[in-house]
């Protein structure tokens, strides 16, 4: 703790130009790293990230911060999994503290088709190098003591999968952290600077207009999260996302130690414990589409009932903050990476509630697309053109929750 | 929370109702049957803004409804109507 206090990120705000190789519109998580990665493993240092609030304001500084790989199919396995490793070594690599903590990672299972889904899954998960295992009821209560393994009388636990190697980081110096990395060698990061349009040349986007004026581009990539659509549209290009609300909230300190991730399928929610000692408590997303960062009443109502009947502890709690994100929720839950049929105009986006962990293998996939000109193989799978080809990546291991 | 105005139930919590996705126009797979219309099976419009809807009153009166609503702010700009 005392080095994370110590050790200050210092950022240094640049005046943007007119022309720059790269153009990155979104100042989160996945805009940073990207940047990040294309100075730092390409040389690429003739690079803009243009945010329209403040760094890590959107869903980078929204999200629940966990970090797992335990995912419902190949690709999406192998591509979390290298996220997850580049997760454990990041602190390292960009010689900062971002208070990654492993916890490791409890999925309940109260019904015996859930049972057998979470062992299939556990069998998918090790054939693609991350690990996962299946659990009794007795050594999931070793895992969480605080467990009521009857769930209230309601939803009894038959056994879960746990991976141990999931954990948690503190999602704002994640971010800090890549910008901070990617300023030093170069990189402009702009705050306050809004996308108003995009700038084309025939059928080839050759750069963005903002609030400050236009600037130039042979490269335009949106990172952006929640208003997707709208950029892309002004591209000229459809993508299949909704945009739904997701809410999450903490409560007040619990005295005691909460090491694990309890995250449960059937119901819908996840519970586990920020470094403040706070319970973080999370769901599905809303059911309708929307960009209203309103918070509902209703909401906190179903997940209190839910998690108290396994975690009847937290009914002695009382809630502290309760906040909204806007998640782009793709047609088959998995992400959409890589060029778009436009020339010049890239996507990162289809994050969902999933967009956290990816972070790094985001970042690093597209830096490498951006200054190689082609799909690296983790990402390759995740294109616009899946659609097309009917070729979708429907996860069963992201749907609803985190 | 949002609330939805059925005409045949009157003034119900969206947790009734299921989303049925936005109010689209006819496919072309249907005026020239040799065509694959990608678009109409998987892009959306994703509005920011107003939008038409249709929604299905599954713990009601289990009939499809239209809905004008705005996203920006998550609220009903014309009740439902059955359509």
């Amino acid at each position: 703790m005392s080095d994370f206090i110590e050790r200050r990120i210092a950022l240094s705000w640049a005046e943007p130009k007119r022309t720059y190789d790269v153009v990155i519109i979104g100042g989160g998580g996945h805009g940073l790293a990207t940047a990040y990665y294309l100075a730092a493993r390409h040389g690429i240092t003739d690079v803009v990230v243009l945010e329209a609030g403040y760094i890590g304001a959107g869903n980078s500084g929204r999200n629940t911060t966990i970090i797992r790989a335990n995912y419902g199919i190949p690709e999406a396995v192998r591509f979390y999994q290298h996220s997850l490793e580049l997760y454990q070594g990041l602190e390292d690599e960009l010689d900062c503290s971002i208070m990654h903590t492993r916890k490791g990672l409890i999925w309940l299972a109260h019904t015996e088709p859930q049972l057998r889904a979470e062992r299939a899954r556990s069998l998918l998960n090790v054939a693609c190098g991350a690990e996962t295992v299946m659990i009794t009821p007795e050594e999931t209560k070793q895992l969480c003591p605080q467990l009521d393994l009857t769930g209230g009388g309601r939803y009894p636990v038959l056994g879960a999968s746990y991976h141990p190697a999931a954990a948690t980081a503190r999602h704002d110096r994640v971010v800090w952290a890549y910008a901070q990395g990617a300023m030093r060698r170069g990189v402009h990061v702009v705050q306050h600077r809004k996308v108003t349009g995009l700038l084309r040349d025939g059928a080839r986007i050759t750069g963005v207009d903002t609030t400050a004026g236009p600037i130039n581009a042979r490269v335009v990539l949106s990172a952006v999260g929640g208003n997707v659509s709208t950029v892309a549209a002004q591209a000229g290009v459809r993508l299949p996302i909704r945009s739904h609300p997701l809410q999450a909230f903490v409560t007040n300190f619990y005295t005691e130690a909460f090491q694990p991730i309890v995250s449960d399928t059937e119901l819908l929610c996840y519970v586990s414990q920020t470094e403040r000692g706070q319970m973080l408590i999370g769901a599905e997303f809303d059911r309708q589409p929307s960009y209203s960062l309103r918070s509902s009443f209703s909401f906190l109502q179903s997940t209190c009932a839910k998690v108290t009947q396994l975690l009847p502890f937290l009914g002695d709690l009382r809630i502290l903050r309760q906040w909204t994100g806007i998640c782009d929720i793709s047609a088959d839950f998995s992400p959409i990476m890589g060029a778009t049929g436009v020339d010049g105009f890239l996507v990162t986006t289809g994050w969902g509630t999933w967009g956290f962990k990816a972070i790094p293998a985001g970042g690093e996939g597209m830096a490498e697309l951006i200054a190689t000109g082609r799909s690296p193989a983790l990402l390759e799978p995740f294109g616009l053109d899946r659609f097309a080809r009917d070729d979708t990546m429907a996860d069963p291991g992201s749907t609803g929750t985190h | 929370m949002l609330w939805i105005d059925c005409p045949t139930c009157g003034r119900r919590p969206v947790d009734e109702y299921a989303f049925g996705g936005e109010l689209r126009g006819v496919p072309d797979t249907i005026t020239d049957p040799t065509s694959r219309d990608v678009d109409y099976a998987w892009m959306y419009d994703n509005v920011d803004g107003l939008t038409s809807e249709r929604w299905f009153h599954a713990a009601g009166c289990r009939r499809w409804l239209t809905l004008d609503r705005d996203t920006a702010t998550d609220s009903v700009v014309q009740a439902g109507r059955l359509t």
